[in-house]
């Protein structure tokens, strides 16, 4: 697909760019020019590879090799090694964590030959700025197909007997509702994307608008096709900014190309696509809000029915898809809706993007089949735990999902499995807990973001969010009292049965998870006054065990305001008067010695 | 497939009309369900939760002030699930601003919050109370905003938008920071705010109450008069909340066309000429260029006597009679049978024509 | 109004003209407003000034002031070239129509264009637009009316309607909105020198005799008499000697002021009957204290023709009296019994004299009002007028001349001035200006004009201008506003300290002897 003899995919992902991708590449393509190899070498700038965690990555084409945590400094070597002489260079392979073997070729790393790619099945492969790259990788054949081969009906069809379900959290049947839209009567119809992805940490969409902006337009247009649609919206978050450029470059070159506007590809169906940027609030992802920020009011909710597939953004039939279900959508029409449900379990099939973050050894972006054990997901994806610090939970589904704790973990990915549990799929954060986090402060988090973000239409989201985060903020300043427990699951039943919009009725969830299973850290913190990971500030003492020191000294050296007195073979001793509670001791100490 | 238009209620089979609510339905069948910011003439926002009902099947509890009737619902509108809801969140808006000064408060005893507070013996206590964070505002001749005692129900916002059109208010900020504001969270001086009032009249509680209320008589003292509108044309009509024989406020009908409630600033809040110290009080008559009071009884007498001169004189046409666009029917239909019966002259006329 | 209010919501087409309604009729505009947001109504707006309603048009025509019969005849150029208009209804409903096409056959977009200042396109735009529409309707003010060629105006608006079979269907009409609670219940209860109760004219002997019978009296005038700016001239030259006014202050609200006070200063004899020292009572030789609508029984008419009540709330000051007890009294006095025991009594007997009226009792308007003519007790009320048939029979088309507004602009008085209302003052003010809130509004009088022309003539936002007109001039604020275009500037009349109307021309309407407040030529002096 390229005159280049050799491409080098440089992630050029957000956690790359952080880790200075940007800087290697300007030495890199100096270096390649220097060397006359600019020629017959190419880099090529690619969305997110997944691999975050060991940033910045490179993907040498076609042979395969995976380098990671490149530098400047490197360049020089780097290029003459295996490009001059090709000879691959060992010393930036990956490292496997247990047995310390390297290894070169990235599908063989576990992070990777653990994963199924179809959403990103062209991530860190092509350019994402360059349309013939996609369509070398069987680009627009859906769409194609979806306009010149296939009924309406056929391709409702297709998406129904693939059983994908929505990516955007709820997991609605996407079949469904795109057949609800289509048999909804009206000349005026939209399909939009939802690209808001407000979860905090998220990031799963807009790697996917960054590594393959195509796809998720093939998705619309197909879905256009099917509810016979002349106008779509991606509405995505304006801090995206590399998302919007490609987007725009995207439909730049659909255009050119017959792919977008009037008349696709001859078959006398016209549909165009235009970006809105969204002001950033995390309800706006809501659809209703979303619909409503797009006509220019107020990003609030309004109740359903009427759902938007009957009366949606300006009151006519409309569909809203999460980027990811869209970008799933081109390759079920491709290789059949069966193709698509042949992996996963009874209702959840095919793949399911996850950003693994938190404490956990390879944190990035993964797609994974449908039926895993999370327990696979945390482990042989995510390489475990650091530190050799023991597994607590793992948060799915953000501030609106639930906890998973060890006990859990078998687990399959799967959405009525999952919700079982009290956690949902959500749109795919995953945050991994070790020993020390305090699931009250953690419940206490997400219910700060949440009441923060409540839109404030309706009370017991409103009120009630706030009045939650009041108890749990009192429970981990050590004022809980007896009762506080009840009146949190009053509320939270309250909030959950009453509220308007999903923000509301998922919003204790983070708190009923954490009391399910983690209920007696919420009565030591009430009753002792204990935090028992050590995270409330407020119920610290800022006091050494001298059983515990081993009187290595590390807090005395993390100290920032010299309030610990230390010397060799000396029991630390803190001065709570200049102590700053900045928990810099707490961290460094490796014998928990400080409580 | 015609499925029959029949909900059931608490039981009771109804009849519905597609598209009409389960609130609707109920409502016209006398099956109460407690409402607080839902308002009849503009789109049901489902904001307060207070008509929760559960609906067989639903996975939550929904607003009765906006789920549309559906063959065959099966709908409660009371259980243990729907009066905890209820009652929690009457205690989220009590402990949501300052609510304990209804002794002072001119809603007292017309205030939805009270009233819903007791019917389900509800006291703020579990929680603490957070006090507004916006102060109270009052630099407008006509509105007092007193945001410690909104509930951010929405009213005003759908009343200003939905039924006055002016687009001067909405929901701003978020969580619990909601303030209802105006474009650029001006003053409603400085905003499109035309001082309509219909955001008063729709304010459940005491957070928007007219600027003299507190030297006002509250409305739940007051007697209310029916009566037509007395600015322009279009004959709104209106409620006169009379006390000591005074005028004390004035409000919009809203059971009746053409206005349903709304009113403008004349209307509601241009009443003070009434009761005006410069009203005259007694007849005068001029004497050497200035007035004297004078009895009834003189001062008809003069006239009586003054008309028949001149038209003894000069004539009946050389009288004229102007009548008012502003005084009753009935008195419109005496003046002119005065002019024609008694002056005897067609010249009479009223100022219609400036 | 031909249709009652709340049809506005029910038109595809509203063509507004001659009203500012946001202003005017508050509650009004609120439905036309409601229409056009969440019923899909297309709102064609037509007026000199830039109005809030023209931020919610479709259109906005912009034409110069007092030029409104060529727009309208432009219109129906367009819609009778274009073949838009409804042939059925006017040759079921219509006659005359050929008389119509011819008189208007001269007015093509671009002689309009030339007349108005309308462009063209946006004429025909205009005419495509509400000739369209299943159902339109015409909404007007004083706009339309306050000119030398109000009556022709309004004609035209009914030429329109009838072109194009917008009348006599819901959501239709030609809905003219009264400016005063009870203009349409003076005119019904025969407050008009030509015509009894319910238009019943004074000139034919049937009526005549049934009067007399009704009032027990012999000898009514069967001569038209005169209307109020015909009655102030006739003041001023002598052969009125006595006028009894009631609740009215011409000395304000009447064209070229000026003029009115010397005529009234030369009456023999004047009674003034009102609530207020107003600026007319203040000239008469006896004042009479009456009662305002709080503390009275009666009806009032709305300017949908709906006869609705008023109740005593609280009792009035002083010894005054309501203005029925105090008229009753001077009758009894010249010697004819006039005994009503309460407002209702009079109703009744306005309802035995008033076909119109006939049918509507104080029990049934009880709770709403009855839109007239409402003849037997029986009778729903009329909501919407000529659904089968016209008043006359046919509707007649009138073939209507452009007449220019009687003052023109010149090099000394280079600027057009129209008057109107403010939304927080009404009228006179006589009853606004007591309300410390609207004085705090709208305190004062002010001079609004474009930028441009401020510019041009050199004064400054806010600084005092002098604005005079050829009988007159007034000192005012300057207001730079959008709502101006450039040419034409505005002044509300409710300000005695700065009288409008004493610019304002007395040239009347050959008709309905309505005063030009809407035009006259005027310059604008630092
Ligand atoms: C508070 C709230 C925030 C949401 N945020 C997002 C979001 O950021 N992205 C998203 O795709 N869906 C989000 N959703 C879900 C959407 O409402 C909607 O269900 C989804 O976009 C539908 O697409 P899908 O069927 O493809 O999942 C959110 C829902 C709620 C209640
Ligand atoms: S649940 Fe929260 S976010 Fe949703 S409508 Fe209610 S207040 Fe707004
Ligand atoms: S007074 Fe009228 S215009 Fe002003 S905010 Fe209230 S509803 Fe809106
Ligand atoms: S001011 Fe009144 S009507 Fe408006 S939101 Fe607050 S409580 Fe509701």
């Amino acid at each position: 697909m390229s005159k280049n003899r050799i491409q080098l995919m440089l992630c050029g992902g957000t956690g790359c760019h952080s880790t200075g991708s940007k800087k290697f590449e300007k030495a890199l393509q100096q270096e390649l020019e220097a060397k006359g190899l600019a020629e017959e070498i190419k880099i090529v700038e690619t969305g997110c590879n997944g691999f975050c965690a060991v940033g910045p990555v490179m993907l040498v084409q076609p042979e395969g090799i995976f380098y990671q945590k490149l530098k400047v400094e490197d360049v020089p070597y780097l290029v003459e090694e295996h490009f001059l002489k090709g000879r691959p260079v060992k010393k930036f392979f990956f490292v496997e964590q247990k047995n310390k073997a390297t290894i070169p070729h990235m599908n063989d790393i576990p992070f990777f030959s653990n994963q199924v790619y179809r959403a990103m099945r062209n991530k860190g492969v092509i350019d994402p700025e360059v349309i013939d790259e996609y369509i070398a990788r069987e680009g627009y054949f859906g769409a194609a197909k979806a306009l010149n081969e296939m009924t309406p009906e056929q391709v409702v069809e297709q998406i129904k007997i693939s059983q994908l379900r929505g990516r955007g959290g709820a997991g609605f049947p996407t079949g469904m509702k795109w057949a609800f839209a289509a048999a909804s009567p009206g000349e005026e119809k939209y399909v939009l994307c939802n690209a808001d992805e407000g979860d905090p940490g998220a990031f799963m969409d807009r790697s996917i608008l960054e590594s393959d902006p195509h796809a998720v337009l093939e998705g619309m247009i197909i879905a256009a096709r099917a509810i016979n649609a002349r106008q779509g919206y991606i509405y995505c978050r304006t801090e995206y900014q590399l998302a919007i450029r490609r987007l725009d470059i995207a439909i730049r070159q659909a255009k050119e190309y017959g792919l977008l506007g009037e008349n696709i590809l001859g078959s006398g169906f016209s549909f165009n696509i235009d970006i809105y940027q969204g002001a950033g609030a995390f309800v706006c992802g809501e659809e209703t809000a979303l619909m409503r920020s797009i006509e220019g009011k107020r990003g609030m909710p309004r109740p359903r029915p009427p759902f938007p597939a009957h009366k949606g953004l300006w009151d006519k039939p409309t569909i809203l898809n999460n980027v990811e279900t869209l970008a799933n959508i081109p390759q079920i029409i491709i290789k059949g809706g069966a193709w698509y449900a042949s992996i996963g379990t009874e209702k959840s099939k095919g793949t399911k993007v996850f950003a693994l973050s938190g404490d956990v050894n390879n944190i990035g972006l993964v797609e994974v089949p449908m039926g895993l054990p999370i327990r696979k997901l945390i482990y042989d994806i995510g390489g475990g735990i650091p530190g050799g610090k023991k597994f607590k939970a793992v948060q799915l589904g953000g501030p609106s999902g639930g906890c998973i704790p060890e006990h859990k973990l078998d687990t399959p990915i799967d959405y009525e499995e999952i919700t079982k549990v009290g956690a949902i799929m959500g749109s795919g954060g995953a945050i991994v807990m070790d020993e020390n986090t305090c699931m009250v402060d953690m419940a206490r988090f997400f219910m700060d973001f949440i009441q923060d973000e409540s839109c404030g239409k309706c009370t017991p989201c409103r009120e009630g969010t706030r009045r939650m985060l009041e108890l749990l903020e009192k429970i981990c300043h050590g004022e809980g009292q007896d009762g506080d427990i009840q009146s949190l699951e009053a509320l939270a039943e309250v909030i959950g049965q009453s509220a308007l919009c999903g923000l509301g009725q998922t919003a204790a969830n983070p708190v009923l998870s954490t009391l399910r299973f983690f209920r007696e850290e919420y009565e030591t913190h009430i009753k002792e006054k204990v935090c028992p990971a050590k995270r409330c500030v407020a119920l610290l003492k800022f006091e050494v065990n001298p059983e515990m020191c081993k009187k290595c000294g590390l807090c005395f050296k993390a100290c920032p305001s010299e309030a610990i007195a230390w010397k060799k073979k000396e029991v630390a001793v803190i001065d709570k008067s200049k102590c700053v509670k900045c928990m810099s001791c707490f961290d460094k100490c490796k014998f928990d010695a400080i409580f | 497939m015609n499925k029959p238009n029949i909900i059931v209620i608490n039981g009771q089979e109804y009849l519905f009309t597609p598209g009409e609510t389960i609130l609707t339905v109920a409502r016209r069948n006398n099956v109460d369900i407690p409402t607080l910011c839902h308002m009849k003439n503009a789109t049901p926002t489902g904001a307060c939760r207070m008509c929760v009902v559960e609906v067989q099947g639903a996975r939550s509890l929904m607003a009765a002030c906006t789920v549309p009737a559906g063959p065959n619902m099966v709908v409660r509108t009371e259980s243990e699930l729907i009066a905890k809801a209820r009652r929690m969140i009457i205690e989220l808006m009590l402990t949501s601003g300052n609510h304990e000064d209804c002794l002072v408060c001119p809603a007292t005893g017309d205030c939805r919050l009270q009233e819903l507070a007791y019917k389900y013996q509800i006291k703020a206590g579990r929680f603490p109370k957070t006090k507004s964070r916006y102060d109270l505002e009052a630099v407008n001749p006509f509105i007092i905003r007193n945001f410690s005692k909104c509930l951010a129900c929405g009213r005003c916002v759908q009343a200003c938008n939905e039924v006055q059109v002016n687009t001067a208010i909405d929901f701003g900020y978020r969580g619990a920071r909601t303030k209802i504001i105006t474009k650029g969270d001006r003053t409603l001086k400085d905003s499109d705010c035309v001082f309509c009032g219909e955001c008063i009249q729709v304010c459940p509680v005491g957070a928007l109450i007219p600027k003299d209320a507190y030297k006002k008589a509250r409305i739940c003292d007051t007697k209310s008069v029916r009566s037509t509108c007395t600015y322009c044309g279009v004959g709104c009509q209106v409620n006169l909340h009379v006390k000591n024989n005074e005028v004390q406020h004035i409000t919009g009908r809203g059971d009746a066309a053409p206005n349903f409630g709304s009113l403008c600033v004349k209307g509601r809040f241009g009443f003070d000429f009434i009761a005006a110290k410069e009203r005259l009080k007694t007849p005068l008559i001029k004497e050497n260029g200035a007035f004297r009071e004078a009895s009834w009884d003189e001062a008809i007498g003069l006239v009586a006597e003054r008309l028949s001169a001149i038209k003894a004189k000069h004539g009946a046409d050389s009288l004229g009679v102007l009548t008012s666009a502003r005084i009753s029917n009935e008195e419109n239909y005496v003046v002119q049978k005065f002019a024609r019966a008694v002056l005897k002259t067609n010249n009479v006329d009223h100022c219609a024509r400036l | 109004m031909t249709n009652p209010i709340a049809d506005m919501e029910k038109a595809e087409v509203i063509l507004l003209t001659g009203t500012n309604t946001t202003e005017n009729h508050p509650v009004i505009a609120a439905y036309i407003k409601r229409a056009v947001q969440f019923k899909g109504t297309k709102l064609i707006v037509v007026d000199p000034r830039r109005i809030k309603m023209a931020a919610f048009a479709e259109q906005w025509l912009r034409p110069y002031p007092g030029t409104d019969v060529a727009w309208l005849n432009g219109l129906m150029h367009v819609i009778i070239k274009e073949n838009l208009h409804d042939k059925e209804f006017i040759a079921n409903r219509c006659e005359d129509f050929e008389a119509l096409a011819k008189s208007v056959e001269a007015f093509t977009p671009e002689y309009v264009q030339n007349l108005t200042g309308i462009p063209a396109q946006d004429l025909i735009q205009a005419a495509r637009l509400y000739a369209g529409a299943k159902v339109a309707s015409i909404v007007y003010c004083m706009g339309i009316t306050q000119h030398v060629s109000g009556t022709d105006n309004v004609k035209a608006l009914a030429n329109l309607a009838m072109l194009c079979g917008h009348l006599g269907v819901e959501g239709g009409g030609v809905n003219p909105l009264r400016g005063q609670n009870n203009v349409q219940g003076a005119c019904d209860m025969g407050g008009l020198p030509n015509v009894f109760t319910g238009y019943q004219p004074v000139t034919d002997g049937a009526n005549v005799k049934k009067m007399e019978e009704a009032w027990q009296v012999t000898g009514l005038s069967t001569k038209v008499g005169l209307t109020v700016t015909e009655m102030i001239p006739k003041a001023h030259s002598g052969e009125i000697k006595a006028l009894y006014i009631v609740g009215e202050n011409p000395l304000i609200s009447d064209a070229d002021v000026n003029h009115v006070e010397k005529s009234i200063a030369h009456l023999d004899f004047l009674v003034v009957q009102d609530i207020f020292m107003t600026e007319t009572a203040q000239m008469a030789h006896v004042v009479l204290p009456s009662l305002c609508f709080a503390e009275k029984d009666g009806t009032f008419s709305n300017t949908e023709r709906k006869v609705q009540r008023i109740r005593k709330a609280v009792d009035g000051p002083g010894s005054a009296k309501t203005d029925w007890e105090i008229i009753c009294a001077i009758s009894r006095k010249m010697g004819y019994a006039m005994n009503y025991a309460s407002s209702r009594e009079i109703f009744e007997e306005i309802a035995r004299v008033t076909p119109s009226y006939g049918g509507i009792t104080y029990e049934r308007i009880e709770h709403e009002g009855l839109h007239w003519p409402c003849p037997t007790k029986d009778h729903p009320g009329t909501k919407i007028l000529h659904t089968a048939q016209f008043t006359r029979g046919k509707g007649k088309f009138h073939a209507i001349a452009f007449v220019p507004p009687a003052e023109k602009t010149d090099a000394e008085y280079p600027l057009i001035l129209t008057t109107g209302r403010v939304l927080y003052h009404y009228h006179t003010g006589t009853m606004t200006r007591k309300s410390e809130g609207l004085n705090e509004r709208a305190p004062e009088c002010f001079i609004e004009m474009a930028k441009a022309d401020a510019e041009k003539y050199g004064v400054k936002a806010g600084a005092v201008a002098t604005i005079a007109s050829r009988r007159g001039e007034i000192k005012a604020k300057v207001k730079i506003s959008e709502t101006a275009v450039a040419g034409t500037v505005f002044l509300p009349f409710h300000f005695v300290e700065a009288s409008a109307n004493k610019l304002t021309n007395a040239a009347l309407d050959p008709i309905s002897k309505i005063p030009e407040f809407k035009v006259c030529a005027v310059k604008v002096l630092a």
